[in-house]
């Protein structure tokens, strides 16, 4: 019996097994002992008050409209997010697929740059891009476009702005990489065959590169579910998300019940979308896509 | 056509612009002699890079931020490359669903994640320390160098560790010197994944450190939300500095691969 033996032997197969679990073993204990136990636990959490079984974490969000009214606030911004980076995320997506190697290259790196920059540090750089005396204002100003500075941030505008510049590259990273597979004889045999650009792009284009829409579109939205940094640092109070009602709910009212409902219903939200989407796009290929 | 054509590069040139400016015009910004961020800065100055070097709150908080990066990125790697190894590996579809296990990290919301590191922390007492900021970082930097590593399994040929072994090499000298080897650039490219995650993590950081183990982007969220204090922008453009010095590394680091392969 030497180990090199290629018979998939049955000694060999559990051999082969353990070594796999071994390998994988510390990853898991990492990975379930801080984040897989933690969501039972406040899954658990969610149902219990006093010792005793209850549904009133959850009966809140029929109650109290402060829950479903942040769930509604941050649907609605996912969806503006989502769509913001659709429009100005594919246009870029396709001229860098279709462009000389070089060129896909330069467009590429402007978009993984800031991808790799703190999400702190760009949330900081729009604070003082769109704040009263910010640079955009001073040029609006001076321009003579508006008379007094308007108000660009601590509001939703500066959050979007700032939410959709942070994640755009989640959208154009998959866009390219799908549309990189398109093969070009395809528009090519599109445009032989007499049809116009705008309708080559519509029948052909525009119908593969979906996969890679789908999951640009899934990865901003649940992306954008879950923000913190930005809603914070430029919503000014007045844009209310769930992870800030999360993060209330534990640090000034130590209300861990209702922490724990509002986190398994936003999960739950996300673990739906990526379900939903899976029909379309196989999950790993979502992940893998970035 | 050609004017449509024109029209669209134009537009894509609009939205590059607005991607880059905002992390561009940070460094202007930092070598500001004003209090107030004006732009342009009316005079130029050191001084906010000199409060930030002279700062004992700041210097404790950039040292705390780069161990827990270097370490939870060394450690991440060492149990991402063993993991995905192990996935490469397998074959029965059980293993293999534990890829989306280990894909969590990137998917739970991070706010979640965080309450959830908390509530185990505050009950083992891990809460403010180095440990639980190291932990913490190698679970979320695990999915980079998973992906990443599985990347460069795909590509590798697994008949050649058959060659060694049946030439009598054991399995862990064979990973060593003919897998390792072959699939170091994706390793590589996971370790500067998984550094720049863990350097730039701010919400974990937010719930578990605290007192005296207290990363950068934790005094630096704190001071944001309290005023514009130009000296953020000093460090700012230091951290893009990193950033950009990592993305050069991991392009050169594909370019090799390439060349390699």
């Amino acid at each position: 019996m030497s180990m090199s033996s290629v018979n998939p032997s049955l000694a060999h197969q559990r051999r082969e097994r353990r070594l796999v679990l071994l390998l994988l073993a510390p990853a898991l204990a990492v990975v379930g002992g801080l984040l897989i136990v933690p969501l039972c636990w406040l899954a658990w959490q969610s149902v219990r008050q006093d010792g005793g079984f209850t549904l009133a974490h959850y009966a809140r969000f029929l109650t109290d409209d402060v829950y479903w009214m942040t769930f509604l606030q941050t649907f609605r911004m996912a969806f503006i997010v989502t769509a913001a980076a659709l429009i100005l995320g594919y246009p870029v997506a396709y001229v860098a697929a279709g462009a000389s190697r070089r060129w896909s290259l330069f467009i590429l790196a402007m978009v993984v740059l800031p991808f790799w920059t703190s999400v702190l540090v760009r949330a900081y750089a729009w604070l003082i891009l769109l704040q009263r005396r910010g640079l955009v204002n001073t040029a609006l100003t001076e321009l003579g476009l508006v008379d007094t500075p308007l108000t660009l941030v601590n509001n939703e505008f500066g959050t979007i702005v700032a939410t959709v510049h942070i994640l755009l590259p989640f959208m154009v990273l998959p866009l390219y990489a799908t549309m990189q597979k398109i093969p070009p004889e395809l528009t090519m045999a599109g445009s032989s065959l007499g049809g116009t650009p705008l309708h080559v792009f519509m029948r052909v284009f525009l119908p593969l590169s979906l996969p890679g829409v789908v999951a640009g579109m899934v990865l901003v939205f649940v992306l954008t579910l879950g923000f913190y940094i930005t809603p914070e640092l430029l919503g000014g109070g007045r844009t209310y998300m769930v992870s800030m009602l999360v993060s209330r709910n534990i640090e000034v009212y130590n209300e861990w019940g209702a922490a724990s409902s509002i986190s398994v219903v936003l999960l739950a939200c996300v673990f739906f979308i990526f379900r939903l989407a899976s029909f379309v796009i196989p999950f790993e290929r979502i992940m893998g896509a970035r | 056509m050609a004017v449509s054509k024109l029209l669209l590069r134009a537009f894509v040139g609009l939205v590059l612009l607005w991607l880059i400016i905002p992390i561009v015009i940070i460094v202007p910004m930092s070598f500001s002699g004003a209090r107030f961020l004006a732009f342009p800065p009316p005079s130029w100055s050191l001084r906010w890079y000199e409060a930030y070097l002279a700062s004992t709150a700041w210097m404790q908080a950039t040292r705390v931020s780069l161990i827990v990066a270097v370490a939870s990125a060394i450690i991440a790697t060492v149990m991402g490359t063993a993991a995905a190894y192990a996935l490469n590996l397998a074959s029965s579809r059980l293993v293999r669903s534990l890829q989306v296990v280990l894909m969590l990290p990137l998917v739970v919301p991070i706010v979640i994640t965080a309450v959830g590191v908390f509530l185990v922390y505050a009950n083992v007492g891990l809460l403010a320390t180095m440990t639980g900021l190291i932990l913490a970082n190698v679970m979320l930097g695990l999915p980079y160098v998973i992906t990443s590593v599985l990347v460069g399994l795909r590509k590798f040929d697994p008949a050649q560790e058959m060659v060694s072994r049946s030439l009598g090499m054991n399995r862990l000298r064979t990973f060593f010197i003919v897998t390792l080897p072959q699939i170091r650039p994706s390793v590589i490219t996971g370790l500067l994944f998984a550094f720049i995650s863990a350097l730039d993590e701010t919400v974990v950081a937010l719930f578990i450190s605290g007192g005296q183990y207290q990363t950068l982007t934790k005094r630096m969220f704190t001071a944001l939300r309290d005023e514009i204090d130009p000296t953020i922008a000093a460090i700012s453009t230091l951290l893009t500095a990193v950033s950009f010095l990592v993305v050069m590394l991991v392009a050169l680091n594909a370019r090799g691969e390439r060349g390699r392969s």
